[in-house]
């Protein structure tokens, strides 16, 4: 590929999802159908900017899938992962098996050898991980018992293609060539060396995650190089896939291995939001490159074929899903949600079929039908789910509300609070709000602070709160507060700016150091501004006053007057300041602030305590009256 | 002999005339703890344990207050609403403070006169002071006529000292269990007690 058109390519493909997705997001269709629609305008069929490549570019950007399940893992606590193991085994198994034997008896009813059956039961009865997973993302329904029942059986058949990919060459015909014979370092050894090579490559990601992931990522938040931190996340990723594909394990299954290893780490957050950008652009690309491997030749063909094949093969696996769901005890809602949601062919189905017309077990003709049936039923799938939020799901609402019981039992990852900088006032807000049990999500630039709070069990991430990344990680959409008691003015003002431009939904409560720090920050309209040593300096005068004989209320309450009045006078110099800032410097700017602040002290009169429990007026009007 | 505890809220105790001397005088006699509560709580916080073990170790508490608006300064509400807990003060298992006498230490700017039936302020002391007599009745306590010192707006420096002696003899007899629970229930104020304080 020359470099021209390598620009030219990705100019195309960036600039049909820069045009498609946002008018899809506009009409409702969502993201993910935005992208399938711009994979179809620059397919073959359409415009034909691209042509056959688009299969390749499907193969490359798969890896987005391979991300996706990382940051799936990494969301996903291993207790939380040991918790779902029934519906994992349960369900996923049974939705596998029961769709693999329910497809192939159709398949061989219909005049399939059983071999050839068989392949296209297994191949069929896998769903689509990529496109179910962005799209209830996307939709926020990840989190509700579809979602989670639909994540766990996408689990399990990611475990089942391994099984499969050891099948498919026993059911080829004699004498065929085999498709990827020797591909692998696995298939090159004896059975018990094979299964003893996948156990060791999982006990790797399991240990590596532990011993040696998180040192090294302390080492690299240590030199403070912001991209050696995003390098270093994706060569965490791209060597667990290369691990995997050498023992010939699911890469995907590998990333979301080592996702969950790290899921209780410091660094998680910011991990998460390194990857997270490469994960979009990657899906987005795989799903533009499905879109334009839809045949629309051979679907103008025979129409009535394909629309028959498509639709029967979504209805059978829907009807198999909504069993199971009604076995797992799934409410009616969720449970149509879960079914319709999962009963697309998956991108898996284009490996295994292609793998089926390399061996023989399927002929070319088989599988080119099979491959644009896949292709569609996967481009439908936005649409169904679509189709169930607008039409079914508004008359279940009623219903939902009566049972709330069930849906809750999900990742409560998301706190109310968010606190930024746990150094000198952060740390304080924070140990007041985990004492009141208020849940907060810290965060912090300093990593060794952060192993410090590990080690008294403080749970506390990595990463710079000026981010938008690492707050739409740290859950900043849906929080209520942050807290920001950042190190220096510089950083404070640019977490201020990012919230104010992204999350407008978060109240701020700003940490000052100096007068100068809370005019800037009032002037970017923060109203909760707490400046160093306001409270604790007042605290040490009304002491005074205490231990120089006045009344321990009265000393309380003169404080309490004194920080009024230095509030509102500093609000006054703050609106002067403006004017004066041009032609002051810095350092004059600031004694003379504090001397004008002195002066409105002297200029009140301070014996604000007079007319309260006084009555000296009282007693000369009563004298008055006896007179 | 009987333990009392004067429980004593004064917001402004720097401008006080009368209370300043009571409190002085009272803090000089033995078997009686005062207990300041402006000046240990100026943030309102009550502590409510040490609160509650202070009344248990005590049999006569005395609320010592000036009548502001024809009611205590707020902390003694405020400490009335944390520390009299239901199970503890009140209710089936409140038996905390059965048995003990409680009563009012006051002074009001006007005089005698006008707290009387037909006076200035339309209402009696006693009437002003109902919401204490039926927190006691509920804690199971019985309650004591208050001690008043009246017309202190009028009242010259050295006409305070009497009153405060006074006072200081009756909280003596109520010590030393010299006043039988008749001669109590005959008086309207604690001021028409014989000073008996001082006999022997």
């Amino acid at each position: 590929m020359n470099e021209h058109s390598f620009f030219f390519t990705a100019m195309i493909y960036l600039a049909a999802a820069v045009v498609c997705v946002p008018v899809a997001k506009k009409l409702g269709l969502g993201a993910v159908l935005g992208y399938l629609l711009a994979g179809i305008f620059i397919g073959p069929y359409v415009m034909g900017f691209i042509g056959s490549e688009g299969q390749d570019i499907m193969h490359f950007a798969e890896f987005g899938v391979v991300m996706m399940l990382f940051l799936i893992g990494i969301e996903l606590e291993p207790t939380l992962l040991w918790k779902m193991r029934a519906p994992i085994v349960g369900m996923g198994g049974l939705q596998v098996l029961v769709s693999t034997v329910a497809i192939a008896a159709i398949a061989w009813w219909a005049g399939q050898p059983w071999q050839a059956a068989l392949a296209l039961g297994m191949t069929l009865s896998l769903s689509s991980t990529a496109i179910v997973l962005q799209t209830l993302k996307e939709k926020g329904l990840m989190a509700c018992a579809a979602g989670q029942s639909a994540f766990s059986v996408l689990l399990f058949q990611d475990i089942a293609v391994i099984p499969m990919l050891a099948i498919f060459p026993l059911l080829a015909p004699a004498g065929a060539v085999t498709g990827n014979g020797g591909h692998t370092l696995r298939e090159e050894l004896p059975g018990w060396a094979q299964t003893l090579m996948v156990f060791g490559a999982v006990v790797l990601i399991i240990l590596a995650g532990r011993y040696l992931v998180r040192p090294l990522m302390r080492v690299i938040a240590r030199t403070r190089v912001r991209e050696l931190f995003t390098t270093f996340a994706l060569l965490l990723v791209v060597g667990i896939s290369v691990l995997m594909t050498v023992v010939g394990l699911s890469p995907a299954l590998g990333a979301f291995l080592g996702g969950v290893v790290l899921a209780n780490s410091e660094y998680r957050h910011e991990l998460e939001s390194d990857i997270e950008p490469f994960k979009g652009l990657l899906l987005g690309l795989f799903f533009i490159a499905v879109g334009a491997s839809i045949d629309f030749e051979m679907l103008m063909s025979s129409p009535l074929l394909m629309v028959g094949l498509v639709v029967a093969l979504m209805v059978v696996k829907f009807l198999i899903l909504f069993g199971l769901g009604k076995l797992f005890r799934l409410s009616t809602d969720q449970n149509l949600l879960f079914a319709s949601s999962l009963s697309q062919v998956g991108e898996f189905a284009f490996v295994l079929l292609s793998f089926t017309r390399q061996t023989g077990i399927l002929p070319a003709q088989t599988t080119s039908v099979m491959t644009a049936v896949v292709a569609v039923s996967m481009a439908l799938t936005p649409l169904v789910i679509l189709a169930y939020e607008k039409l079914l799901q508004p008359r279940f609402t009623v219903k939902e509300e009566k049972t709330p019981g069930r849906e809750m039992d999900t990742i409560p990852e998301k706190n109310p609070v968010i606190l930024a900088g746990f150094g000198k006032g952060g740390s304080v807000v924070g140990r007041f709000l985990l004492a009141n049990n208020v849940p907060t999500t810290i965060l912090d630039m300093d990593s060794d602070r952060i192993d410090l709070l590990h080690n008294v069990g403080i749970q506390a991430y990595y990463g710079d709160a000026s981010r938008y990344d690492l707050l739409m990680a740290a859950g900043a959409a849906e929080a209520k507060v942050i807290i920001i008691a950042t190190d220096t003015i510089e950083q404070t003002i640019a977490v201020v700016k990012e919230v104010r431009k992204n999350f407008p939904n978060l109240q701020m409560l700003v940490r000052a150091e100096s007068l100068p720090d809370t005019f800037d920050l009032m002037e970017l309209g923060i109203l909760h501004i707490y400046r160093d040593y306001l409270d604790t300096s007042l605290r040490m005068g009304a002491d005074a006053l205490h231990i120089l004989g006045y009344r321990a209320y009265h000393a309380q309450r003169a404080a309490s007057t004194f920080r009024q009045h230095d509030e509102k006078a500093v609000k006054e110099l703050s609106a002067l300041r403006a004017d004066k800032k041009t032609y002051l410097s810095a350092f004059r700017e600031r004694i003379e602030e504090i001397a004008k602040l002195m002066q409105t002290d002297k200029d009140k009169t301070w014996d604000a305590e007079s007319q309260s429990w006084d009555e000296t007026s009282l007693i000369a009007e009563e004298g008055e009256r006896v007179k | 002999m009987a333990k009392i505890l004067i429980l004593f809220a004064h917001p402004a105790l720097e401008k006080s005339r009368v209370h300043v001397t009571l409190i002085n005088i009272i803090k000089g006699i033995p078997g009686i703890t005062v207990h300041d509560l402006y000046e240990i709580y100026p943030d309102m916080n009550i502590d409510v344990d040490r609160e509650q073990a202070l009344l248990t170790q005590h049999d006569i508490i005395f609320f010592q207050y000036p009548l502001y608006w024809y009611s205590p300064p707020a902390i003694i509400k405020q400490w009335q609403d944390l520390v009299l807990e239901h199970g503890w003060a009140y209710g089936h298992t409140g038996k905390a403070l059965s048995g003990k006498w409680t009563g009012n230490v006051l002074s009001t700017g006007s005089g005698k006169d006008a707290y009387l039936p037909g006076g200035h302020h339309g209402h009696t002391l006693a009437e002003f002071l109902v919401p204490f007599k039926q927190t006691a009745r509920l804690c199971n306590m019985t309650f004591l006529p208050p001690f008043v010192i009246h017309g202190t707006h009028r009242m010259r420096r050295e006409e305070v000292p009497f009153f405060c002696e006074h006072f200081g003899s009756i909280l003596e007899g109520l010590r030393d269990d010299r006043y039988t629970p008749e001669m109590i229930a005959q008086a309207v104020y604690l001021n028409d007690l014989h000073d008996l304080g001082k006999a022997d």
